[in-house]
């Protein structure tokens, strides 16, 4: 399963990295703690958060995540988009809270590890 | 041998030194998974500079076969050691715990990252941490 997958069948608006939407999803994590993410989540996870600011790109970029979903339709920083864009990160956003958003990502497929 | 500069506070460019450190050890062709660990345990580094102290310096040492990162800091260092290793705990203030930081796992990510781990401080000085990661 491709990021564009799920794109194309659930509520999510790409912010930044629209040419990266070919990168393989292998799971998925939810945490608005950033060491927590960068502990457990696992590398090609897309990451679930309220965080908007753009520290979340620097860990996303480090941890080595397929995509980072902005939840509860939070919107990022100005910054965390331009930062995403330079960084290659997918940034996504969507007007599902969190629980809302994980339970139909489970649904089409995306597991934790 | 490469040096970063840190600033206390300064979170518009947190990140920045991890993520040069991660190209040069990708253009050298360690192994992504040793990458993924030399990133994660020099972006920790890094923050902790950032949330608790007034400036720090990260330096990494990549050798053919090993990454040495080492992070000193003037700050208000550690007094119990121990309690700061045990996940969950932060002295961080609120306003950086609602940005996500301050989860109490820094310094437990550095050490499960790395094949050698220390740290070292003086209360109301700063603190020093060594990191070692073997590249297999």
């Amino acid at each position: 399963m491709t990021v564009n997958d799920l794109v194309g069948t659930l509520p999510l608006t790409v912010v930044a990295g629209q040419d990266r939407l070919a990168a393989e999803v292998t799971g998925g994590y939810v945490s608005d703690l950033l060491s927590n993410v960068m502990g457990f989540a696992a590398p090609g996870s897309v990451w679930v958060t309220m965080q908007g600011h753009q520290n979340i790109v620097a860990v996303a970029s480090l941890a080595g995540l397929a995509a980072v979903i902005v939840a509860g339709g939070a919107v990022p920083e100005p910054e965390t988009a331009a930062k995403a864009e330079t960084e290659g990160i997918v940034l996504l956003t969507t007007p599902l809270s969190s629980f809302e958003l994980v339970g139909q990502l489970y649904r089409s497929g995306v597991k934790g590890q | 041998m490469l040096d970063y500069v840190l600033k206390g506070g300064d979170f518009d460019t947190a990140g920045e030194a991890s993520s040069k450190i991660k190209r040069i050890l990708q253009q050298i062709g360690v192994r992504s998974d040793v990458i993924r660990r030399i990133a994660i345990s020099s972006y920790e580094a890094e923050m902790n500079v950032i949330i608790h102290a007034y400036s720090g310096v990260l330096r990494a040492s990549i050798y053919p076969d090993r990454t040495e990162l080492s992070v000193a800091d003037e700050g208000p260092g550690i007094a119990d050691i121990d309690l700061a290793m045990q996940e969950g705990y932060s002295t961080a203030p609120d306003h950086i715990r609602e940005m996500g930081f301050g989860a109490g796992m820094g310094l437990p990510n550095m050490a499960r990252c790395s094949d050698e781990f220390s740290i070292n401080s003086v209360a109301g000085e700063g603190m020093k941490i060594n990191i070692l990661i073997r590249h297999s």
